[in-house]
């Protein structure tokens, strides 16, 4: 529910939205890290597919790693918090927390939106 | 604040996990909750990280308990450098697989939250760390960091709080660290979550001297010692010193050892201080205090005792030195290794931690025999107070392990000499005392028991002298000229001599003439008795003759009798008879 009215929302601000330096990079590896199948990590995850269907259609790329499984990852990856989020490519990398149910923070985030003019419009 | 109700103390009950933390099972009955969380909170750079680290250490070295190090704030690379430095070789034991290293990076800014989170990625790496070494023990250092690092306190610490009983569930015993707060013991109130033990961990600057203190804030189903203990970390680690907890029930023994100088053995009812009792050498400068110790404590080492001298005003090799001239040499002890030299500054350190490094280095040298060299030195400004409650904890921890302690003590000038700065007067069981005797435009030093307890001890004074082979006591001259020492007991000394010299020669001279008398007489005697024989021989010679005569006059007239047929009979038996009666 959330997710699809803030979908709506972003939606709406597509239009007057500027797009950001990562916006143009045209290849997207994406991972999110869950913990066993959890609801929460399997909420995240469908989150994401709809955010980068809209966002990102065809230049992306989603790994999902499941911590219970490796978690050696964990440490390796520096990963404390479930669901994470992490954007591998375009550089720099940057990380989301949480469930993903924010879909602006998420653009955020990922640095699809400025969130400068996202104030402006909310 | 706190909802759990408290339990009963149970002792036999409440598991508890060593911690070999020198000093601190002690004060903790035993160690920390064995499978419970403790906090460990205080200021920055007051311990808290080594205080984790030793306790997991020395877990996994001596009780085969495997720990898991979560550093939230240094990485691998840099803990294990500066454990390093405190002794502990950090990467073999990750290699031996008894401790488990692991940086957790946090970092505010790199983060954006959208939606709800949890910290099961925490979760599942230290479940990863417990299991992968089998831990039985586990550190969070400093957990308040991810306070920092990710958005949302709410969700943080309901996180904690399950962390906490995750961990409780898992029965490993934990120790997290947090930085003290304003008015709180931690920053963000971890207190509330961890209720089973708290301690906290100070380091505060007085004239400008630090010290570091521990205290156990809370231990639930525990009895444990309340006060402030000083603490050290030094160059083998952490260690606490419950010197607060003494008391007077030590035995006391009754062995006897020798001073180093015979004629003070004497002094003390023939055979020298008691073993474990304290003795004070007081006396103004240059009295020959140092000389004293250094007398009894190479008298101790050829006895094969074990001795720890500390001394405040001079360097370990100017104290050797200057015991040369007196005959002492010192290096042959220090390198059999049964002298050891602790040479600083009273001003090096606060008075706590004085007190701690010398019990920590007592425990360590176990020596018989313990030298301060002066007591006073740690006399600053308005601080005897707290000396005194120093030195007596001193006093009361070294009687306890029956270590016999020689104290100096230095009398200024002018003071009362039967006083010292610190008054400890009282803790002392043989006081002797150096002074100077001024006479005949000299100093010499006389020295006397003041007391000795428990003893019966000369009442005299002697001369104290500094030979080159050693220490010599000598009677002072008590005489008509009163005290005297020095030259001028030698001067009276040999114009007593001579008077006696002279007096002796006069009682032969009387001897003498007397004899001469005695031998004129007896001569005398000769004489007159041989006289008195010669007059005697003729005496009785005449007598004889006489009586010869005599008889011849009685027969003749018998004989003319007979012949005249005299009728005279009767009249001349008459007579006979009369002769013979």
């Amino acid at each position: 529910m959330k997710a699809r009215s803030v979908k709506a929302k972003s939606g709406g601000s597509k239009n007057g939205r500027q797009t950001t330096q990562s916006g143009k990079s045209d290849r997207w590896i994406l991972r999110l890290y869950i913990a066993g199948q959890t609801s929460r990590g399997v909420t995240a995850l469908n989150n994401l597919k709809i955010i980068c269907e809209d966002q990102l259609k065809g230049k992306y790329k989603i790994e999902v790693i499941d911590l219970v499984k490796n978690p050696q990852l964990a440490r390796d990856h520096q990963i404390l918090a479930v669901p994470t989020l992490v954007r591998k490519l375009p550089l720099p990398t940057r990380n989301i927390i949480g469930d993903l149910s924010n879909t602006e923070r998420v653009l955020v985030g990922l640095d699809l939106i400025n969130p400068k003019t996202l104030r402006v419009t909310l | 604040m706190l909802k759990k109700k408290e339990k009963p103390a149970h002792r036999d009950v409440l598991p508890k996990s060593p911690t070999s933390i020198q000093g601190l099972d002690e004060i903790t009955g035993g160690g920390l909750p064995k499978g419970r969380p403790t906090l460990v909170c205080g200021g920055a750079g007051c311990g808290k990280t080594l205080f984790a680290m030793e306790f997991l250490i020395r877990g996994a070295l001596l009780h085969n308990e495997p720990g898991v190090f979560m550093s939230f704030e240094e990485n691998e690379d840099e803990l294990t450098a500066n454990v390093g430095s405190l002794g502990f070789d950090l990467n073999n034991l990750v290699k031996r697989k008894l401790i488990w290293l692991e940086h957790i990076h946090v970092e505010r800014g790199e983060i954006e939250q959208s939606g709800e989170y949890d910290l099961e990625g925490l979760f599942i790496r230290i479940h990863h760390a417990i299991e992968s070494i089998g831990a039985k023990r586990v550190v969070l250092d400093t957990l308040e960091s991810l306070f920092s690092g990710l958005p949302n306190p709410l969700i943080l610490r309901s996180e904690l709080r399950r962390l906490l009983h995750w961990l409780k569930l898992k029965g490993v015993t934990t120790v997290i660290t947090a930085e003290r707060g304003d008015g709180t013991l931690t920053r963000q109130g971890l207190e509330e979550y961890v209720s089973d033990c708290v301690i906290l961990l100070d380091h505060r600057v007085t004239d400008q001297s630090s010290i570091r203190r521990l205290r156990i804030v809370k231990y639930r189903g525990s009895t444990h010692g309340t006060n402030e203990y000083p603490f050290l970390i030094d160059e083998d680690g952490f260690s606490v010193l419950p010197v607060t907890s003494l008391g007077l029930n030590y035995n006391s023994s009754l062995e006897r050892i020798s001073s180093g100088i015979p004629r003070l053995d004497t002094m003390l009812s023939g055979k020298g201080y008691f073993r474990g009792s304290t003795v004070l050498v007081s006396g103004t400068a240059g009295t020959g205090k140092t000389s004293m110790s250094a007398q009894f404590v190479e008298s101790a080492c050829i006895r094969k005792e074990r001795v720890l001298f500390f001394t405040f005003e001079e360097s370990a090799s100017q104290l050797m030195r200057n015991m040369h001239s007196i005959g002492i040499h010192l290096e042959q002890w220090v390198d059999k290794g049964l002298l050891q030299f602790h040479a600083t500054r009273p001003t090096l350190y606060g008075l706590e931690t004085h007190l701690a490094t010398s019990i920590r280095l007592i425990n360590k040298f176990k020596p018989n025999i313990v030298v301060f060299d002066p007591i006073n030195a740690f006399v600053m400004g308005d601080n005897k107070t707290e000396v005194k409650t120093m030195l007596l904890r001193l006093v009361d921890f070294l009687k306890m392990k029956r270590i016999t302690a020689f104290f100096t003590n230095l009398t200024s000038v002018g003071e009362d000499m039967e006083m010292t700065d610190v008054y400890i007067s009282s803790l002392i069981d043989t006081w002797l005392l150096l002074r100077d005797i001024e006479i005949g435009g000299e100093r010499n030093r006389g020295l006397y028991v003041l007391k000795s307890r428990g003893m019966a001890h000369s009442n005299q004074i002697r001369e104290f002298k500094l030979t080159n082979h050693g220490i010599e006591l000598l009677d002072v001259y008590v005489g008509a000229g009163g005290v005297l020492t020095g030259s001028a007991r030698l001067s009276q000394e040999t114009k007593d001599d001579a008077e006696q010299l002279q007096r002796q020669q006069e009682i032969g001279r009387k001897q003498f003439g007397l004899e001469r008398k005695r031998e004129a007489m007896e001569a005398q005697i000769v004489v007159l008795r041989s006289e008195f024989e010669a007059e005697e021989s003729e005496a009785l010679k005449l007598i004889e003759l006489e009586k010869t005569v005599n008889r011849h006059f009685s027969q003749d007239k018998e004989k003319m009798a007979k012949s005249r047929k005299s009728d005279d009979k009767i009249k001349m038996t008459g007579t006979k008879k009369k002769v013979n009666i």
